[in-house]
């Protein structure tokens, strides 16, 4: 088989996997009160860290960029108060503004 | 499925598009990088993980093992794991519906899931779904669009998707963290991923911080 072929299988198998194995632990491994705090604070941290890792990184190389600046205006926004659409398309058009002034 | 919220579906839809939109550097990246059309459509429509696509083609593309691709894109998708571990209590579904969940468990439908968690379960389920379908959606056009005529669109970072998707995770998050504790968990993971980054394989710095999460819970107090 074509190595393209066994890399889109193979990944989307595992992928797959991982996210239904998630799904499937019994209830009860879930239910004690300190694993339910871990349980709810993982996704604060893994969508933390993916904030960081999108916004100053490339590939392996730490990086500051136009992004840094559409995600800092998105901060500001957020402690405006601003809508949610309205944080986005900010941070985008902040980002795209200086990506063409580069 | 009771009435949806429109807060929660006018977020949904937001997050759907924007993200979906990054399909089209996807679709181009896929080509780019000697896969079909068909292929790169397949890696959309059946791994379903943006992080783990990128890695695909990206290992491949540099010349890269289909094993070293495989291994790389699943440290990727080991995150959505853990968030079916978050999800699963909250949406309660079993059979075929519990697999339809598991295909659209990602950052995005987690994500939205979590910021509406102080409207209660039913806009946590209803966020969860419009997110994970409609960024499904959304992504698989983008990626037909983009393997089909990248040329058109050309870079996302002159459209400012690349700080769009951050500052999307961010607005989710944001809501969610008023406790101290919870900000200096997001702080704390935030520079811990980007530490190890120059250091470790790609996808490693992200699931590392859910080390940080645990020893949090396990300090935490929890009657207060």
């Amino acid at each position: 088989m074509e190595i393209t072929w066994i890399a889109v299988l193979g990944t989307s198998v595992i992928a797959f996997a991982l996210k239904y194995f998630g799904h499937s632990v019994p209830k009860k491994y879930l239910s004690h009160p300190r694993i339910l705090k871990i349980n709810s604070l993982v996704p604060i941290a893994l969508l933390s860290a993916l904030v960081g890792v999108q916004t100053f990184t490339n590939k392996s190389a730490l990086v500051i960029d136009q992004r840094m600046a559409g995600v800092g205006v998105a901060v500001i926004a957020l402690i405006l108060k601003a809508p949610f659409p309205l944080v986005v398309i900010s941070a985008a058009a902040t980002s795209a503004a200086l990506f063409y002034l580069q | 499925m009771s009435r949806v919220n429109r807060a929660t579906a006018a977020q949904s839809l937001s997050v759907s598009f924007t993200v979906g939109a990054y399909g089209v550097a996807f679709g181009a990246a896929g080509v780019a990088a000697g896969f079909t059309i068909w292929q790169t459509c397949l890696l959309s429509l059946l791994t379903f993980s943006g992080a783990s696509q990128f890695a695909v083609v990206g290992v491949l593309g540099s010349g890269g093992s289909a094993l070293s691709a495989i291994a790389t894109a699943s440290l990727l998708g080991v995150r959505n794991a853990l968030y079916g571990l978050r999800m699963a209590p909250v949406l309660n579904v079993r059979g075929v519906k519990r697999a339809i969940a598991a295909q659209v468990t990602i950052d995005e439908s987690t994500g939205v899931s979590l910021s509406q968690e102080p409207q209660g379960i039913h806009a946590m389920r209803q966020g969860f779904w419009l997110t994970g379908i409609g960024v499904y959606v959304f992504w698989n056009i983008f990626t037909l669009a983009g393997a089909l005529g990248a040329q058109a669109m050309g870079n996302p970072s002159a459209w400012g998707l690349d700080a769009a998707v951050p500052a999307a995770f961010l607005g989710l998050l944001w809501p969610r963290l008023i406790k101290n504790s919870d900000r200096i968990l997001a702080v704390s993971a935030l520079f811990l991923a980007l530490a190890l980054t120059p250091f470790v394989p790609a996808g490693v710095p992200i699931i590392s911080t859910a080390a940080l999460a645990v020893a949090f819970g396990i300090r935490a107090n929890l009657w207060r």
